[in-house]
């Protein structure tokens, strides 16, 4: 993970002081197009409260302009709200691009309104965070909390 | 009041009792009427529900024009009295099945229509003039509307006869459920030449569903559902009356959409508001003639955004309540809500259910055969008093901003409601609002239950039969129609008939859409978080 306002100095100071330090960015996208936009605001904000810099791209987002988001606000996760149906068109085409432009660093993240026989295919393709109805805000932060800081350590 | 942005999120306080005191202020015939009488507070008919009982209309589509056209079938055999079709996203916005934007999406959430061949399956066996019928429709409102128009004329059925909604109500969009294709001054061109369209040729047709549903979904209040919905509709009246109509020829056709959510006192005094507060503006502020003009009819839908995925049967119980604020707010027609929604488009087994939860509140309680029983409750009366007032705070400020057009462009509805949402999420995390089976009384282990799987087969068929009708269609005759509906766009002509040539000659939604594109642009949003 490498955040472009942080020099040489903050990076000798080891994982803890660095996540302290480096603002988890997340994007938060609104693919396919549902326009049903409440979750992906809600949580938008409760993720900006929670310290967080959050970009949200709006809807009607293709994948590639999602990828392309992530990759120009050097992002450390992308979450995508998706409540239509189309997570199993969008969530493996979101995954492939992040690999080939080579930001395999990148957590993802779904939440919606997702069948739990999806759940085992989404995180077999690299979905790792996956977020059903009456999930609750605060369990979506801290997983992202987590999971970033893991790689952050795990980076060091 | 001051800025409503400060006074219109504080919570309403409610009272342990309310007393005689509570409604001192209010004058019977003035502020409530018997029902069938003006202001209309407690209902537009004298006979309520003895006369005329609700409309049970469920809101059903999936898949092919064939797997909907089942449902409907099942639906009208189990009691249900009106039709409702929900159609999948590349419908709703314009594209058709084949457009890069539609893979994975079609027939998801509802039924996929790409023509008249789509609209003549979706129909097949029932009689058009024997039905009521609702679309959800209103980016493409009027290319839809058309391809029912054209199936009746094939089928000799008069339009005359045609009776049921469209919903074309494209302001609700904007701030709301952002089903939009073009910017908001010509999308309400198109909706002024239904009004037009629809005053000579469809006189039992209602040309608008003004929706407080959505708006109430996206994270509104019930005073900011009220507000915002009744705001649009004085919009669209105004609207009307600039592009030349008389206000008694449009106005009696314009119907309401709401929410019935799960606070009960506060959503049946909401209805009962709604019609007080309409029957003034359209006799005041508009000066109409007609009784007719005056009175809102509304359907209710149960509030989908309050089923939960946990526990689902206790959905069951959350509908049947909302359903009961709906009828004792006096209703035209209800959809309930069925009980695995928070995880699917409902399977036929719960979708029967949630007619049967209305069948049983008309059949087996006895409250459809008082007229508006809780009229004159004090607590009934002051929170209707109280809905109104907060209402009309919100109708000055977005008067002063120039109107309801001008506010959407600067962001306000859509703000305001985004506001309300994080607080009421915020009010769920702190347990300030419970919800049962979520942040209380949750179980650790829960069987799951059966769903609605739709899968890629659907898409598929979609896209062959597109091709087919590609195939088959006199491509000069359907380039002419675009060619004339393009031009008619760019002029002012009514759009209504050259919409109808374009679907007579079977040229699809997506090509419609998209010449009306050329012309008007595309609408996009900047979000407001």
């Amino acid at each position: 993970m490498t955040g472009p306002a942080l020099g040489p100095e903050a990076w000798a100071l080891g994982p803890s002081v660095l996540r302290d330090m480096h603002k988890i960015r997340v994007v938060i996208a609104k693919p396919g197009l549902d326009g049903h936009d409440r979750g992906a605001k809600v949580i938008a904000r409760a993720l900006r409260d929670a310290g967080m810099e959050v970009i949200y791209t709006g809807l009607r987002q293709t994948p590639e302009q999602i990828v392309n988001a992530a990759l120009q606000e050097d992002a450390d996760v992308i979450g995508l709200s998706i409540l239509s149906g189309a997570h199993m068109h969008i969530c493996p085409r979101v995954v492939e691009l992040l690999r080939e432009k080579g930001l395999t660093e990148v957590l993802v993240v779904v939440g919606g309104i997702i069948p739990d026989t999806d759940v085992p295919k989404l995180n077999a393709i690299g979905v790792e965070g996956i977020f059903q109805p009456g999930t609750p805000m605060q369990d979506i932060v801290d997983f992202i909390d987590r999971h970033t800081r893991a790689r952050v350590a795990s980076n060091s | 009041m001051g800025a409503p942005a400060d006074t219109t999120h504080a919570k309403r306080v409610v009272e342990r009792l309310y007393t005689p005191d509570s409604i001192a202020s209010l004058e019977y015939e003035r502020d409530l009427g018997d029902p069938g009488q003006y202001p209309y507070t407690r209902g537009i008919h004298a006979s309520g529900y003895r006369g005329k009982p609700w409309t049970m209309r469920q809101f059903a589509g999936f898949g092919t024009p064939e797997e909907t056209n089942e449902r409907y079938r099942q639906l009208l055999e189990a009691g249900g009295t009106g039709l409702s079709v929900a159609f999948d996203l590349p419908t709703l916005m314009g594209r058709d099945p084949d457009h890069e934007l539609s893979l994975g999406e079609v027939g998801k959430c509802g039924v996929s229509i790409a023509s008249l061949a789509d609209m003549e399956a979706l129909f097949e066996g029932i009689d058009l003039g024997a039905i009521t019928t609702s679309m959800t429709i209103n980016g493409p409102a009027s290319m839809i509307l058309a391809m029912y128009l054209v199936l009746a004329e094939q089928r000799g059925t008069d339009w005359r006869t045609l009776s049921g909604t469209i919903q074309n109500d494209i302001l609700k969009e904007f701030i709301a459920q952002k089903e939009f294709i073009y910017p908001p001054r010509p999308s309400m061109r198109l909706v002024t030449d239904v009004f037009a369209f629809c005053a000579e040729q469809m006189p039992r047709w209602n040309t608008i569903s003004v929706s407080g549903y959505h708006i109430r979904e996206a994270g509104a209040t019930a005073a900011q559902e009220l507000a915002f919905t009744l705001r649009d509709g004085i919009e669209y009246v105004q609207y009307g009356i600039d592009a030349g109509l008389a206000v008694d020829a449009f106005a009696p056709r314009i119907s309401f959409f709401f929410n019935s959510h799960s606070d009960f006192f506060e959503e049946l005094a909401k209805f009962r508001a709604a019609r007080r507060i309409w029957a003034c503006v359209m006799r005041d502020r508009f000066k109409a003639h007609s009784p007719r003009s005056w009175q809102l009819r509304f359907h209710a839908q149960t509030a989908g955004v309050s089923l939960t995925a946990q526990q689902p049967y206790n959905n069951v119980v959350r509908t049947a309540l909302q359903a009961m604020a709906a009828v004792l707010g006096g209703a035209q027609s209800l959809h309930t809500n069925a009980l695995d929604e928070a995880l699917a488009l409902p399977t036929a087994e719960a979708a029967t259910l949630a007619l049967r939860t209305q069948q049983i509140i008309a059949e087996e309680t006895g409250i459809t055969e008082v007229v508006d029983p809780l009229g004159g409750s004090y607590y009934v009366e002051a929170l209707t008093t109280a809905l109104e007032k907060e209402a009309l705070v919100y109708f000055d400020t977005i008067d002063r901003m120039g109107g309801m057009v001008a506010a959407i462009e600067r962001g306000y509805p859509q703000r305001e409601i985004a506001e309300s949402a994080y607080r009421s999420q915020q009010a769920i995390e702190t347990r300030e609002q419970i919800i049962v089976g979520v942040n209380q009384f949750t179980a650790d282990e829960e069987a799951p239950i059966k769903t609605l799987y739709i899968d890629e087969a659907a898409q598929q068929r979609q896209l062959a039969r597109l091709d087919e009708i590609r195939r088959r269609r006199d491509s000069r005759r359907v380039a002419a129609a675009l060619a004339a509906l393009e031009a008619g766009a760019a002029t002012g002509a009514n759009t209504m008939p050259l919409l109808l040539d374009a679907v007579r000659a079977y040229a699809t939604l997506g090509e419609m859409c998209d010449r009306l594109r050329k012309v008007w642009g595309e609408y996009v949003e900047s979000p407001v978080i």
